[in-house]
């Protein structure tokens, strides 16, 4: 999967278990007693309400951010940058090169020393970007440039794959879209923690939700049950649409 | 002024022989210091924006103001290291064109480097993440950056190709102003003026301005299209 030279170490490092997971900013606490177990597989929603934590919480997941308290374990491993490097984040606002949308994907490949045009190329099909290969990643729209972000953060074969709000801006097309293309990722093998604060979406791709509020966590459990009975009050107010601010 | 102008359209169309050696040394001098001071700034720009490091603070201030050094002190340090008792006298270097090509790389090439962190810096803070989210290297962040933000920084390099051209002080002190061997368009003026060939004088000097011009144009070509393919 990973481009990891022993395959022994290659298995893939998708479970995550945190314990006591902290986060101070300037003094303010952001995250406190994150204590997580995830299962190695499917669609983890990370949803709450502004200001929750979402986003602070998928930084430390996957290494950008160091936690004030807690460790952060990956199959048992300690999180390291050799795990963040098989790892790829897709951030709400697409962080794109000022290239050509091949000349991206071309980038990130080079970065790992394994330039390859026809893998390039497929990962553009399967994104439906093969027509716009020498367009300018930046001249794209909003959705297009999203599916080449999400394109770009597939082509090293992640073993995580990290969303934070990747359709926050887009129309319900180009919602579907992307959604499509999480689906088909989670189903080839590869775990996502996608972040959203819509409940709907959440209800569309998720396999178990983790709901934060204030910085904690209020509930974990599997979409079905969670859906059905939050079994948290801010949760049952938050999808009900009325949790205070 | 009208008879200055009419000189230098004439001496621009008579291809005379000592203008066009002049130009062609002073083009030689400012485009050789840039590309050395590119060579060294531009690198330093990037490591500057990218790395953290206790000091960092002071060293920017250090090179912006580097940015302001008087020319003839500079002509003055250069012309002390290579004089014959200097440090570097033995490398026999004083008066030459390599004189005046050191003095104008070590003025210019403070503007690259605080010019290209500043580029680099406004640019890395919008790649920093993705850039740590993948795990490129420091070479490879500087390298990446540097590919990218080209447009802004040949415009960083007109700039300084714009300070050297129009650069008299230093340039006099090492290089002489000797004839066919160190003098360039601005010492020349000066010679020219001191002599009271005024109306020459100012032919040359018009045609420095439209060099300086064409530069500028370019510079401001680049610069539109570096605005529109970030905007867009």
């Amino acid at each position: 999967m990973s481009d990891c030279a022993d395959k022994t170490d290659c298995a893939g490092l998708t479970s995550l278990r945190t314990k006591n997971l902290g986060l101070s900013l300037d003094g303010a606490a952001k995250l406190a007693d994150i204590t997580l177990d995830l299962p190695p597989a499917g669609i983890t929603i990370l949803m709450g309400p502004n200001g929750a934590g979402k986003s602070l919480l998928l930084l430390l997941l996957h290494g950008l951010m160091n936690p004030s308290a807690g460790e952060i374990l990956w199959s048992g491993r300690l999180l390291d940058p050799q795990i963040t490097m098989r790892q790829s984040l897709v951030f709400q606002r697409p962080v794109l090169l000022r290239r050509t949308v091949a000349g991206n994907i071309d980038f990130i490949l080079r970065a790992r020393g394994r330039s390859d045009t026809a893998r390039r190329d497929l990962a553009l099909r399967e994104v439906g970007l093969n027509d716009m290969a020498k367009a300018h990643a930046r001249a794209l729209s909003g959705g297009e440039q999203q599916r080449l972000a999400l394109a770009r953060a597939l082509i090293t074969d992640p073993d995580v794959l990290f969303l934070d709000e990747p359709t926050a801006n887009l129309d319900p097309t180009a919602t579907g879209l992307i959604e499509k293309i999480v689906r088909r990722t989670a189903e080839a093998g590869t775990k996502v923690i996608f972040v959203t604060h819509d409940p709907g979406q959440a209800r569309r791709l998720a396999d178990d939700v983790v709901f934060l509020n204030r910085g904690r966590i209020a509930k974990h459990a599997d979409a079905g049950s969670f859906f059905s009975d939050p079994g948290h009050e801010a949760a049952r107010a938050y999808l009900a649409g009325e949790l205070p601010l | 002024m009208d008879s200055a102008a009419e000189l230098a359209v004439a001496l621009m169309l008579s291809a005379d022989p000592d203008l066009i050696e002049i130009v062609w040394l002073s083009l030689k001098v400012s485009l050789s210091a840039v590309f050395l001071s590119c060579l060294v700034g531009m690198p330093l720009g990037a490591f500057l924006a990218t790395t953290s490091f206790a000091g960092r603070g002071g060293v920017i201030v250090i090179v912006n103001a580097l940015m302001g050094l008087p020319p003839v002190v500079v002509g003055l340090m250069v012309y002390l290291a290579l004089s014959r008792s200097g440090p570097m006298g033995f490398l026999g270097l004083l008066y030459t064109p390599t004189a005046m090509i050191i003095a104008q790389t070590l003025l210019i090439a403070p503007i690259v480097t605080a010019l290209s962190r500043q580029v680099l810096e406004d640019m890395y803070g919008e790649y920093r993440s993705f850039f740590r989210s993948i795990g490129l290297r420091k070479d490879q962040t500087i390298l990446a950056l540097i590919r990218d933000a080209r447009l802004a920084l040949v415009t960083v390099a007109l700039a300084g190709f714009g300070r050297a051209t129009a650069e008299v002080g230093a340039v006099m002190i090492v290089g002489g102003n000797i004839d066919h061997l160190t003098r360039v368009m601005t010492t020349a003026i000066a010679l020219e003026t001191s002599r009271g060939n005024l109306a020459l004088a100012m032919a040359l000097g018009l045609i420095l301005m439209l060099l300086a011009l064409v530069v500028n144009a370019l510079a401001h070509g680049l610069r539109l299209s570096t605005t529109r393919l970030s905007s867009v």
